[in-house]
């Protein structure tokens, strides 16, 4: 009984960190294809381009954990940065124009997670319609045409957040950091955290267990709202501006990140920390490519081919 | 057909140890043991689902071996699992010849001819179905049926059927028992895996007992008794199966008064602390429905629920566990427990808020204490309270069910079919809980279709038919007779009433 629980252990460690064997795996290649991958500066850069994408999916995470799905997230970042931009340009400080923009993206989620939890409809078509709508609604409030943050103090100190640097380090990266300790506290520390899990591993166990079903489907969404506009705010400042067709495709690179950490599309089973290692297996792969000067059409295949190898791996692994 | 000193290790832990077998065209062995005593691992090895370690299979006279689920299928042994294997969009028809439709000359499926063939495999089972029906509409029993059907057009010498009536009404039950007999007739070599030792003396001519892997008795039905069977099966001598013990009542908790609901109509009683009230009748009678109602899980149509004494609607489950009502439902693998989590998270998730902090935050600790005394006090078998706790057997997921429940200090308990899928040492494990219940002054509801099962723990017995209350009876005055009556008699009237 005791090899038995001895190999069982052994193979969850595995199953568990695979997605952090495969981002190993990638650096030591990288790093031995190419001189300049393993460089303070070009590892900086890795974490900085992967902020974005690593936000957006950790708010994601949420989503899939309960067995959904957010395809607006592209779209609501594109809308909150147009909102951020505005609001920048128009001299108010990011004291108050950053929570204010994390706070519409979080109202933006929960419309969609309402939709999913009381008009019973699947939150693929729920939040497809949301992506649609949304991004429509960012060009209608540019009127097509990027807003420039400005020149205003405001402006200066809002760049700072896509832009800046503390201690030699790029703020999006404590950012990133920020949101992880964030999630991760809340997925595995609380109430709140065990029921989404609950809900996605069972929904009539859920509401048996006493658990609000509905109230937490819509925090899901608002979740991911928030975190997608939170990357919004990264993005419009890393560009001093906000483009209403920012963030197009962003929602397949988050989903993308989701899966190679290792969270089930199921729902009820994945880890935050997958969903951040996940990001980093995308950037790195980005960036390598990039160092290795292979063209941005191969990268899209590379990309393509190493996200079906890791839910290959992942679906052994379980299955067997 | 027979198996000879078949072993099977699973990484190290032996599972099965030189179990020998016998199986004859025309008898019907019923296989018994508790849970985890190695029944459907003999079985998935007999099947080709597993290979034995060691050990021979013979097959009319030949030593054969089987690696894949379909060489065995080939050579004419069949399986219904537990678990039926229908594909619920598809109907009879197709289920029964699903991969191996019939052809027409073009390569299209002769459509004709599968229902044709398809009928006539059902009509020799008795079934009065239209092949063309999907399987999805059909009830469990019938679906059995279906299963019975396809293992026949296989053309299966060997039938194999694991915990057949588990799901099955009563009436459902007789018509199966017809059909094994018509297999038996037949010649068909029939091993049926059944808790219910009843169903074990009426259906089966001999019963092949295994413990921890063992095959511990092969003999005919006539010769054991069915206390001789569970001694068997248990390795001990169970003292008193039914551990009574009278209760000592307090107020009354909660009264129910004209409760209409989805499939319940007008139900009327009360229950005090320190009581087991238990709710016979037939399958579909209305029990589950009346249970869902009163927790608030399915909205009440009509009447009213009182809870000391206090008029309550719960909209929720939720509200019905913050006033102290816990319902543990009889469908554990859907609505009772999560099966891919650990049985710690299990354990206490529906108690969660009293083990939370201000923020939500959980207190590991005192989490963890709690559940560590719940696995100590109900004595659940596990190697780790992390552990996914599908990996338990049946009667310790089930007591974690009831921990589940308990952690939530509830004073009104509704357990609905709390021993299903459960062997009997757990069994009995499960009626002490009960009883300890009881002493502790909870009010319990306990719906069971186990009918030995409600008369001996019931302090009072409610019978449902149709969604009504068909009758009421003490714990003196009830037998099996008088409750299948009521169950059964009210049926027969409303049938007359209604046109």
């Amino acid at each position: 009984m005791n090899t038995l629980t001895m190999n069982k252990a052994a193979t969850r460690l595995l199953i568990d960190n695979k997605a952090f064997l495969a981002l190993a795996l990638l650096v030591i290649v990288s790093a031995a294809l190419s001189d300049n991958f393993l460089t303070v500066d070009n590892i900086l850069n890795v974490l900085r381009q992967s902020s974005i994408n690593a936000i957006i999916a950790m708010g994601v995470t949420f989503v899939i954990l309960t067995a959904g799905i957010d395809l607006s997230v592209g779209a609501v970042l594109a809308l909150t940065g147009a909102f951020a931009g505005a609001m920048t340009a128009s001299g108010l400080t990011p004291w108050v124009g950053v929570p204010g923009t994390v706070a519409a993206g979080a109202c933006l989620g929960a419309i969609s997670g309402a939709f999913v939890a009381f008009g019973r409809i699947q939150a693929f078509i729920v939040t497809l319609v949301a992506m649609t709508i949304l991004r429509g609604a960012a060009l209608v409030f540019t009127d097509g045409r990027p807003i420039s943050i400005g020149t205003t103090p405001a402006a200066d100190l809002f760049w700072q957040l896509g832009g800046g640097y503390w201690l030699g380090v790029p703020i999006p990266i404590y950012l990133m950091f920020f949101v992880f300790v964030l999630c991760w506290g809340v997925l595995h520390h609380t109430r709140f955290g065990r029921h989404v899990y609950a809900v996605g591993g069972g929904e009539k166990v859920a509401r048996l267990s006493g658990i609000n079903v509905a109230r937490i489907k819509i925090s899901v969404y608002a979740i991911s709202g928030a975190c997608a506009a939170l990357a919004s705010v990264v993005l419009t400042a890393r560009l001093g501006s906000a483009q209403p067709t920012a963030g197009t495709g962003y929602e397949l690179d988050a989903i993308a990140a989701v899966v190679i950490g290792g969270t089930s599309l199921m729902g009820g089973r994945g880890r935050i920390f997958g969903t951040l290692v996940g990001a980093l297996v995308i950037g790195v792969l980005n960036n390598a490519l990039n160092i290795m000067g292979v063209s941005s059409y191969f990268q899209m295949i590379a990309k393509g081919a190493v996200i079906l190898l890791a839910v290959l791996l992942d679906s052994r692994s379980t299955s067997s | 057909m027979a198996l000879q000193g078949i072993e099977k290790r699973f990484s190290g832990v032996t599972v099965l140890e030189g179990v020998d077998l016998a199986l004859y065209p025309g008898r019907v062995k019923a296989l018994a043991g508790e849970n985890g005593a190695g029944k459907s691992t003999l079985m998935k090895v007999l099947s080709g689902v597993h290979q034995a370690d060691a050990g021979e299979i013979w097959l009319r006279g030949d030593k054969v071996r089987f690696t894949t689920p379909r060489q065995a299928m080939d050579a004419g042994i069949a399986i219904i699992h537990q678990e039926l294997n229908l594909v619920g969009g598809l109907s009879a028809g197709e289920n029964i010849f699903l991969g191996r439709e019939p052809r027409t000359r073009l390569g299209t499926v002769d459509w004709a001819r599968l229902y044709r063939q398809a009928g006539e495999l059902l009509a020799r089972l008795k079934q009065h179905i239209d092949p063309r029906t999907p399987v999805a509409g059909l009830s469990i029993g019938q679906q059995q049926m279906v299963e019975i059907a396809r293992a026949l057009s296989l053309d299966a010498e060997i039938i194999i059927m694991d915990e057949p009536t588990d799901a099955l009404t009563d009436i459902e039950t007789d018509i199966l028992e017809q059909v094994v007999a018509a297999l038996r007739e037949e010649g068909k070599s029939l091993v049926m895996i059944t808790h219910r030792l009843p169903e074990i003396f009426r259906m089966c001519d001999s019963v092949a007992v295994l413990r921890d892997g063992q095959l511990v008795h092969d003999g005919p039905t006539t010769a054991l008794s069915e206390n001789d069977l569970i001694r068997k099966m248990v390795g001990r001598e169970l003292a008193d199966r039914y551990p009574y013990e009278p209760p000592t009542l307090g107020e009354e908790m909660i009264n129910v008064d004209r409760l209409s609901a989805p499939g319940v109509a007008e139900v009327s009683f009360s229950a005090r602390a320190g009581e087991v009230l238990g709710f016979g009748g037939l399958m579909g009678a209305g029990r589950t429905e009346m249970a869902q109602a009163i927790c608030g899980d399915v909205p009440i149509k009509g009447g009213e629920v009182r809870i000391r004494q206090a008029s309550v609607r719960f909209a929720s489950p939720q509200e019905a566990l913050r006033a102290g009502l816990v319902y543990v439902p009889e469908d554990r693998k859907q609505a009772g427990l999560l099966l891919e989590h650990s049985v710690a998270d299990n354990m206490s998730l529906a108690a969660l808020p009293a083990f939370c902090g201000p923020l939500g935050l959980i207190n590991a600790g005192r989490e963890r204490a709690a559940v560590a005394h719940y696995i100590e006090a109900f004595r659940i078998k596990l190697q780790d309270m992390h552990q996914p706790i599908d990996t338990l057997s049946g009667g310790n997921q089930q007591k974690v069910s009831l921990a589940k429940a308990l952690m939530t200090q509830p004073d009104i308990v509704i357990l609905d079919e709390p021993t299903r899928g459960v062997d009997v040492g757990a069994k009995r494990e499960i009626y002490l809980l009960i009883n300890e219940l009881k002493r502790q002054g909870k009010c319990v509801l306990l719906i069971s279709s186990e009918m030995p099962e409600l008369l001996g723990l019931s302090d009072r017995i409610m019978v449902l038919a149709n969604g009504r209350i068909s009758g009421e009876f003490t714990r003196e005055d009830a037998t099996q007779e008088t409750i299948m009556t009521a169950a059964a008699h009210s049926e027969a009237a409303t049938e007359t009433v209604t046109p």
